[in-house]
């Protein structure tokens, strides 16, 4: 790659050998509906945190799809399940429980407590 | 001394379950809190006593509540209580009265006959035999129905029984062995000597006349005493422990106590007094629209009472408390969920013989956390000093027409108030409680409670009853908080909203968080009345429907939502009304999507209602006349 004078940035790559997609394994298992996501936005559109921080549902989907639990982890706390999020889903994710799912499996590990 | 080896059973049964019932009671007692201790202390010696005494009588005996709700079940449930309980206490006084000497052994009251075969042929001893077959009739009759319950549920007029353990069916056994070989000992050894009433003398000479009846009678003496003292061992571990328990329930509760949000003995005392009768599982929605069966309260009280991991059944309930409403044993249901979602995932627990017996009081272990503020983002705003403070609430900045009726009428009645989540405040903190996180949500409390204490109000109106509900329950405010209806209603009777009828035919849905969840069933009803034509519906009040929106269920998909809404809607919607009201935003938006019918909060048909304000007159000498079109080129 070099060579030819590219360079990845640091922020562009996923490496995909080092995510850890277990967290978003257990929360489909136990949440089929979070396969249903096509990541529209529409929960960060109306989501209450949304208005005060960066907090984006969307993206956390994301992350824990790719499996970049630190971010994760660094943010779900925000949420206030306050459910605007279900009622606004078009594909019906039950994001709640997706939440619920994520902090319960990121607390199980001492080291990841919430 | 009167006495045979056959009695030895039902003694050793007889006896255990009188000690393990004080042991137990005093155990249950000692893990009560302090206050709660002398709560019981003065009740005992109160009036809560006398009350205890007539509800134990109607409730645990008559069955009053169970055979209001469902007359089959009732009486399947009275026939073996209060059937029971007469054969002992007419038993007790027969063995007493015609014995030879008084105060006998309760084993000679339960084998009278056995002892005294002679007895009953003539006279009132025949009267008074008489008078026990009945009871004995009337037993074995609600045993049929208990028979025939199990193996058919619908002929009792219920949907679904409780599904049992190998313990429990083996107690159910014996519990049914008991009045039917009690029926053909009596009967056989009436045959053998020629006494006996109508049921047993009958059945009696019918049997000895092909049977040698006195030899065939020693056995089923055996039989009756065995499945009685097997009954009593086996009771402390099966579902039949609510026949003591409940009774002391009943008491506790007359007391004054109440579960509250902490486990501990109160809540431990509920879980063993229900009867698995399964009213609950017919009340829930679940059950009855998306055919959901193994989450209903009897089962997490199961689960709790055999320490069983119970997360997903404590998750997956509409939290509605139609359950709450309906339970003949009173047993406060929705704290118990909640207190179990705050235990989150459990680890079943394997417990040996003893530990069944005397299983430990269940206590909560806190989750984890890594001990930061989770809403520590949250703006410290500047509170604006008002007298009255207005809070839609989440869902009502998701359904607009809510938020901008209850403006107008807050306009229209001209009262000074300040809209405190104007631009999308806080959550109120209860979506977190249903999850079990109540940590995080006092977070949000405090915040809200900051705010709303700066601003110096005097009340607080909310338009969401999940707010409310959390707003009059769990916040520690000086200020008086009104739901939207409430305060429509208070508008009105001041005469500060001036509102035109609308010949409009309307149902109103209660919300469960305002009605069985915060008592208000009224207000709503009477602001409705004011406006429109507010029709009956078969699901009002205490027994009204959940919309299947419900933040209380985090399991369930939108699927069983819809299939619950839709259901929910045609309910309400039988007698074709123009509108469907309701007083929640949740509720609303759930509906919307299940019925044609228009679905509307009261806000917004008040709204609509409002007198238009008179045209203001023209001032004399005020030109009419249109100003000058301004050139724009």
């Amino acid at each position: 790659m070099e060579k030819f004078g590219f360079a990845i940035l640091k922020e562009r790559h996923i490496d995909y050998d080092a995510n850890d997609k277990s967290i978003a394994e257990y929360i489909a298992d136990r949440e089929p509906t979070f396969r249903l996501c096509i990541e529209c936005g529409c929960c960060s559109a109306t989501c209450t945190t949304g208005t005060f921080t960066r907090f984006s549902l969307r993206e956390l989907q994301i992350y824990l799809k790719r499996g970049e639990n630190e971010y994760v982890r660094e943010n779900i706390r925000k949420c206030m399940l306050c459910g605007k999020c279900i009622l606004v889903c078009p594909r019906g994710v039950n994001t709640r429980n997706v939440i619920t799912l994520a902090k319960q499996e990121l607390q199980k590990t001492e080291k990841n407590a919430v | 001394m009167q006495f045979d080896p056959f009695v030895i059973p039902f003694n050793i049964g007889l006896y255990f379950i009188l000690l393990y019932a004080v042991a137990r009671s005093v155990m249950w007692f000692n893990e009560l809190s302090r206050s709660n201790k002398l709560r019981l202390q003065r009740g005992f010696f109160g009036r809560a006593f006398g009350h205890s005494l007539k509800e134990i009588f109607l409730e645990s005996l008559i069955h009053r509540k169970i055979l209001k709700a469902n007359f089959k079940l009732g009486f399947m449930h009275m026939s073996l209580a209060f059937g029971w309980f007469l054969l002992i206490l007419f038993g007790t006084i027969e063995a007493d009265f015609f014995g030879a000497i008084h105060l006998n052994a309760p084993y000679k009251a339960i084998f009278f006959k056995f002892f005294n075969p002679e007895h009953g042929r003539s006279g009132f001893e025949a009267v008074y035999s008489f008078w026990m077959d009945l009871i004995l009739a009337f037993i074995l009759s609600g045993l049929l129905l208990a028979i025939i319950k199990r193996f058919s549920s619908k002929v009792v007029g219920m949907k679904k029984t409780t599904k049992l353990r190998i313990l429990d069916k083996v107690a159910l056994t014996s519990l049914w062995l008991i009045f039917p070989s009690r029926l053909i000992a009596e009967s056989f050894t009436s045959g053998a000597y020629g006494t006996g009433s109508f049921l047993t003398g009958s059945l009696g000479s019918m049997l000895a006349s092909f049977l040698p009846a006195s030899e065939l009678a020693y056995p089923f003496w055996w039989l009756y005493s065995l499945s009685l003292g097997v009954f009593f061992i086996l009771l402390p571990l099966t579902r039949y422990m609510h026949i003591p328990t409940e009774l002391f329930l009943i008491f506790a509760r007359n007391s004054g106590i109440r579960t509250g949000d902490q486990p501990g003995a109160y809540k431990e005392m509920q879980i063993y007094s229900c009867s698995s009768c399964g009213i609950c599982i017919d009340a829930c929605q679940l059950n009855f629209s998306a055919g959901i069966t193994n989450i209903q309260a009897a089962y997490l009280l199961k689960g709790l009472r055999n320490h069983e991991n119970v997360y997903d059944i404590a998750y997956n309930c509409l939290m509605c408390g139609r359950c709450d409403q309906k339970c003949p044993v009173g047993i406060e249901l929705t704290p118990i969920r909640m207190i179990s979602r705050r235990a989150g995932e459990t680890i079943q627990r394997k417990t040996n013989i003893w530990e069944k017996y005397f299983s430990d009081i269940q206590h909560v272990a806190p989750i984890k956390t890594n001990g930061d503020l989770s809403y520590s983002w949250l703006p410290k705003e500047k509170p604006v000093k008002t007298e009255l403070l207005y809070f839609a609430g989440c869902m009502t900045h998701l359904t607009p027409a809510i938020k901008n009726s209850m403006v107008k009428i807050l306009e229209a009645s001209g009262i000074k108030y300040n809209f405190m989540d104007a631009d999308g405040g806080a959550c109120c903190g209860r979506p977190l409680m249903l999850a079990g996180q109540d940590k995080e949500a006092r977070e949000l409390i405090n915040f809200n409670s900051e705010l709303i204490w700066k601003s110096g109000a005097k009340t607080l109106v909310t338009s969401c009853p999940i707010c409310y509900k959390v707003f009059s329950e769990s916040y520690y405010l000086n200020v008086e908080v009104l739901h939207h209806t409430q305060f429509i209603k208070m508008l009105i009777e001041q005469d500060k909203l001036k509102l035109n009828f609308t010949r409009r035919k309307v149902t109103y849905h209660t919300p469960c968080d305002l009605g069985r969840g915060s008592g208000i069933y009224d207000e709503p009803k009477e602001v409705l009345s004011h406006v429109a034509l507010l029709q009956k519906t078969a699901f009002d009040d205490e027994n009204s429907l959940c919309c299947g929106g419900s933040l209380g269920n985090i399991k369930i998909n939108n699927q069983v939502r819809n299939s619950i809404a839709r259901d929910a809607a045609a309910e309400l919607t039988q007698c074709n009304p123009d509108i469907l009201a309701t007083s929640c935003p949740l509720c609303k938006k759930t509906f919307a999507a299940a019925t044609d019918t228009r679905v509307a909060d009261i806000a917004e048909i008040v709204a609509e209602a409002i007198v238009s304000p008179p045209v203001k007159e023209i001032k004399p000498g005020l030109s009419l006349r249109r100003r000058k079109p301004v050139k724009i080129l």
